[in-house]
């Protein structure tokens, strides 16, 4: 794979994460083009495209586009699983994840993404162990850190998004 | 409330990412990510010493600042503290900045890698994850350079915990990438290699994409991979669904694991050993079956998992390219998801069925599903999907189907994607060419591309059209009518319009007789077009014009008129305004013998791969056009240069001189030597002479413009005969005309004559290059007893300027007797200081003194009988090497100067030719019959002359032929 990004319905990257060397400049321009490209598919087109000189594998879960680049002989459904392993993964971590998970935790986002693919490839593709390493590491935290609390989330709440049926 | 509270929660963090969320505009961001930045700033640069958290939220919010796309040229070097916390998670966020955000300071990046070492010693997996991670993310040469030599070791030491060794097998993936020269494996090859022994699933599953890279790479020192792999996967495929417990996904075992193992396979050729070929053979049947038990599960998931190891699976089969029975599975399983309701997997059959197109077991079960491709070329709402199904039926087209797949395509132009028109149009182009039975229907097709989608025709596909009905005069008449008519549209393309103007040009003469074409009416049709036209499309019409008065004299008046006023030669317009000015001078002097001369029909073009193909390529990228090989791209540059630049405007060539360069002149245009009146006299009374009874005429000479005659002349012996002149003989039995040879300096054209005993011969020397050749000369001889049999001279005026040279050389031959050799042709010159030297044969053969014969099948048989010795006759049974089409036999025996006799074979289906060949002492009556056998492509050729060698000779000459 060559990166991973994820962005909103309205554009707004909420992570990117690059499997290949490139300058900001080059980054910043992939990402615009590729955000307008998928958004402006169709909802029952097909999930792969070509672009450039790779393949382009996306879902969209409620108003999150996952999308990945993969190189030619990488395979399409496999990778279509990989995001959605992912987003299991988050959806499990985070208890019904929804885009402001995301926004407000992203490093979370960062660190379970880092357990399940390294440098682009698998690394472990359970489910339960991917949480272990990452409960590990929380309970590693709790132990040593002071707790801070966040504040309450309720004047939030209206903002939820809908998760996806089949999540 | 979402449980986003997990671990430490950072308040001032999510208050910052609130305020950013509930500003109202992009300046309001601006300003509070400016104030933000300003904070952090200064709390970085204060006096007082920031505890480890304040640190860590500052770096985060650093990194929020980052991702929303703003620079941050500052932050990292207490990112770089963070690295050394003894808190846990201080370190992990200082490593996500530092894999976010790092760039190649080098200062920092020593930093950096200290950290990083002590994290790798604590022994702590943990942390020595966190260190791994950073080193795949970041994945700098300075990093391989400190821990290439590190990281093997800690994947196959005993007691690393196996996260370690995930980590430590992708870690080290990464730096293979980056800096292959720095990773050794050496002495671990067998250890890593043996990692797909590994009872923990996640382990395999890492360490097959590291192996699998290392095996792209070196496959030699990495094939025990193969049975290894082989039986890792048997043990998957034939696990139960619930076996592998949490590697199960949605009731697929592995389905990762199984994608990796079958993609590591097709680094290498199918296994020698039969017991490990056999086990995976089984493997492959047990994927291919499962795809049709019923789903255990609804979800798409499922489906997803199953598939995407049936399709990696396929790509195996295909790869292995030997198993007839499971590519035909594999056909039949992509047929059915072709209609599949899921339009991810009607987009991935269509594509693999494209690889499955061009195997020789597979091609003909993949044709059984044109309907249904078609069907998705029209009906598929999504583009990327049409784009795939073109793709499959430009992978399945062969001669049987080709006119059905080009007229689809062609209908689909109409309303095609802008996106993917230009691609379509080149292989509409490509494979009307490729598969043309009959050139008219070739004709028709392009024409139909320009009229449809002209502005995405380039320069290659109409250049392309021009060439083929230069080069076959069989379709010439065919074109000009079918171009004049496609002109009488209102509207037509510019495109239509150079195709039209080129072709009427030269050819517009064969549809003249018709009143509704006649030469004026052709005219005022281009003429009508031409203010609409570009400029380049109007030189082009130009140039068909002096041709025009060269074709039609009647035509003159009216098209002097034309050139003659304002808007031509006084145009603004350089280019345009030069043409006008010389066309009309050279209609108002030149003889219309001249005008014959300087405006004859184009040479045919050399035979070459065709540039369209070479540039679909470039836009597909290699393998896109697989089934037909391409030649290096450094030929097919030369070639659009050179083929390119002689499409448009050929007759610039013959008159233009190209005294000053314009933005739109030739690349071949004529040396600026010869002015327009010169030339053609010289050439005129060359063919004064052509058919004088003069003796062999003056020794060879090299004469040049240049006076390099003083300078030493290249002593060498001429050099044998080129291996392949023969093959170039071959090419000229049956045309007088054409190209005889090429290389990259030069080109050699020809043109001939004969009557009677009596040949004359026309040599163009084009250089090709971009200087000067020095020491020009060529020779003609005739080698041994050849000299007695024929007589040949050569009359050179040779040029070594670039570009074509206007004055051919002429030979002549004068026959004696019957003979077999054919005579020599040497040139010799200097390029870049080096002697080229260089023998071909002329071509002429024995043929060439046809006079053809016309008889009745009385008269006929009534001869064959008499020359019925057996050394009279010759007789031989060939394979037939070129088209058995009749028009094309036809053409050629026509071409070898006898005459063709209708009615005299009781089978139709044989042609019956008679003729004699005139030489100085003698005739020499000959018979022939050829005898085809279209089903076992064969052919028997029967010759009787009243001369036995020449029987023999021409047996010989015309088995190539056919």
């Amino acid at each position: 794979m060559q990166f991973m990004l994820l962005f909103s319905r309205q554009g707004k990257l909420r992570l990117q994460k690059w499997y290949v060397p490139l300058s900001d400049k080059e980054k910043k321009k992939i990402t615009r083009e590729l955000v307008q490209t998928v958004l402006a598919r169709k909802p029952k087109m097909c999930s792969f495209l070509e672009w450039r000189d790779m393949k382009i594998v996306y879902k969209r879960y409620a108003s999150l586009y996952f999308c990945c680049a993969i190189e030619n002989q990488d395979n399409e459904l496999i990778t279509l699983e990989i995001i959605h392993r992912y987003v299991e993964l988050l959806d499990k971590y985070f208890g019904s994840v929804c885009e402001l998970d995301i926004i407000f935790n992203f490093e979370k986002a960062y660190f379970i993404l880092d357990e399940f693919l390294l440098g682009g490839e698998a690394q472990e593709t359970s489910k339960k162990n991917v949480l272990k390493a990452i409960e590990q590491a929380d309970l590693l935290q709790e132990n040593i850190d002071f707790q801070m609390r966040l504040f309450a989330g309720a004047a939030w709440s209206s903002l939820w998004c809908q998760r996806e049926a089949d999540l | 409330m979402p449980a986003v509270s997990k671990g430490d929660g950072m308040r001032g963090l999510a208050v910052f990412i609130s305020d950013i969320r509930n500003c109202k505009s992009k300046e309001a961001e601006i300003k509070r990510i400016n104030k933000e930045l300003a904070n952090i700033r200064s709390k970085f640069k204060g006096d007082k010493a920031l505890d480890g958290y304040s640190k860590k939220k500052y770096v985060c919010k650093l990194l929020f600042i980052f991702l929303l796309g703003h620079d941050i040229d500052f932050g990292h070097m207490e990112a770089v503290n963070l690295l050394s916390s003894n808190k846990y998670t201080e370190k992990q966020i200082g490593y996500l900045f530092i894999s976010v955000l790092v760039n190649s300071n080098s200062e920092l990046i020593r930093l950096i890698n200290n950290a990083i070492k002590n994290d790798l010693s604590s022994r702590n997996p943990t942390f020595m994850c966190l260190a791994l991670h950073c080193i795949a993310n970041v994945g700098s040469r300075e990093m391989a350079e400190a821990f290439a030599s590190e990281i093997p070791r800690i994947l196959v030491a005993g007691d690393t915990m196996d996260s370690v060794k995930q980590s430590a097998a992708l870690c080290l993936l990464r730096l293979y990438k980056t800096s292959p020269d720095l990773v050794m494996m050496g002495e671990w090859t067998s250890r890593v290699v043996h990692l797909l022994n590994d009872q923990h699933m996640g382990v395999v599953t890492a360490a097959i994409s590291l192996i699998t890279c290392l095996s792209q790479k070196n496959p030699d020192e990495f094939k025990t991979c193969v049975s290894l792999a082989v039986s890792r996967l048997s043990r998957i495929v034939s696990s139960a669904s619930t076996d592998l417990q949490d590697y199960t996904y949605y009731f697929v075992p592995a389905p990762w694991l199984s994608c990796k193992l079958l993609r590591l396979l097709q680094c290498y050729p199918p296994p020698e050993d039969g017991a490990v070929k056999g086990r995976l053979v089984e493997c492959l049947e047990t994927i291919l079956n499962k795809a049709q038990e019923p789903p255990k599960s609804k979800k798409v998931q499922h489906s997803n998992a199953k598939n995407a190891i049936l399709f990696e699976a396929i790509s195996l089969i295909i790869h292995y390219d030997s198993e007839p029975n499971l590519l035909v599975r594999a056909c039949n399983q992509l047929g059915q998801f072709l209609q599949h309701r899921e339009t991810n997997l009607r987009y991935l059959a269509l594509e693999s069925m494209c690889t499955l197109a061009s195997s020789e077991f597979s091609h003909e079960a993949v044709k059984t599903h044109i309907e249904t491709v078609i069907n998705a070329l029209k009906t598929e709402r999504d583009v990327s999907v049409r784009q795939r199904a073109a793709d499959l039926l430009y992978a399945m087209c062969d001669r049987s189907n080709a006119k059905q797949i080009v007229a689809e395509m062609l209908s689909y132009l109409e309303t095609a994607d802008y996106s993917i028109r230009e691609e379509m149009v080149l292989k509409v182009a490509i494979l009307a060419e490729k598969y043309a039975v009959d050139y008219s229907w070739y004709v028709d097709t392009i024409l139909n591309l320009i009229r449809i989608a002209g502005d995405y025709v380039s320069e290659e596909v109409w250049y392309r059209v021009i060439q083929i009905v230069i080069n076959r005069d069989d379709v010439q008449g065919y074109a000009a009518k079918t171009v004049f008519e496609a002109l009488q549209a209102p509207a037509c393309h510019e495109n239509m319009v150079k195709v039209g103007g080129y072709i009427l040009g030269e050819f517009g003469n064969l549809i003249a007789g018709d009143p509704r074409s006649s030469p004026l009416v052709q005219f005022n049709l281009l003429h009508s077009k031409f203010h609409l036209c570009s400029v380049p499309t109007r030189a082009l019409l130009l140039s068909a014009y002096i041709k025009f008065i060269n074709l039609f004299p009647e035509t003159k008046a009216t098209i002097q008129e034309v050139l003659r006023c304002d808007s031509q030669i006084r145009n603004s317009d350089v280019e345009l305004q030069q043409r006008a000015v010389e066309y009309l001078k050279l209609s108002s002097i030149a003889s219309t013998d001249v005008l014959a001369t300087v405006l004859e029909e184009m040479p045919p073009f050399p035979e070459r791969e065709s540039s369209i193909l070479a540039k679909l390529k470039k836009k597909k990228g290699p393998g896109a056009v697989s089934v037909t090989e391409l030649e290096d791209n450094k030929r097919e540059g030369g070639e659009l240069n050179g083929e390119g630049d002689r499409g448009p405007d050929p007759a610039a060539m013959a008159s233009s001189n190209a005294s000053t360069p314009s933005p739109s002149a030739d690349l071949l245009g004529i040396r600026s030597a010869a002015p327009v009146g010169a030339a053609p006299t010289s050439v005129g009374s060359l063919l004064v002479d052509v058919f004088s009874e003069a003796g062999p005429a003056a020794p060879s000479a090299a004469v040049n413009d240049d006076g390099f005659l003083s300078s030493a002349s290249p002593s060498e012996d001429p050099a044998p005969p080129l291996s392949e002149a023969d093959e170039l003989l071959n090419k000229f039995v049956c045309k007088n005309n054409g190209v005889l040879f090429e290389n990259q300096l030069l080109q050699i054209g020809i043109k001939s004559e004969y009557r009677q005993n009596l040949g004359r011969m026309y040599l163009f020397y084009g250089n090709k290059t971009s200087v000067q050749f020095a020491s020009f000369t060529t020779t003609v001889s005739c080698p041994g007893e050849l000299q007695s049999q024929l007589n040949a001279s050569d009359q050179t005026s040779g040029t070594t300027g670039r570009g074509w040279s206007p004055d051919p050389t002429g030979t002549q031959h004068r026959v004696l007797t019957d003979f077999s050799d054919a005579p020599l042709l040497n040139i010799k010159f200097r390029y870049g200081g080096a002697l080229q030297n260089l023998t071909l044969k002329l071509p002429v053969t024995i043929n060439k003194f046809f006079q053809p014969t016309e008889m009745t099948s009385h008269d006929f048989f009534q001869r064959w009988k008499q020359l019925s010795q057996p050394q009279q006759e010759a007789q031989k049974i060939f394979k037939a090497n070129h088209s058995m089409d009749t028009e094309v036999l036809k053409a050629k025996l026509l071409g070898l100067g006898t005459a063709l006799l209708d009615d005299v074979d009781p089978n139709s289906e044989n042609y019956v030719c008679a003729g004699v060949i005139q030489t100085k002492g003698q005739q020499v009556g000959c018979l022939l019959r050829l005898e085809p056998n279209g089903q076992a492509q064969m052919y028997r050729l029967t010759l009787r002359c009243s001369k036995d060698s020449v029987s023999r000779r021409l047996c010989e000459l015309l088995a190539e032929q056919f």
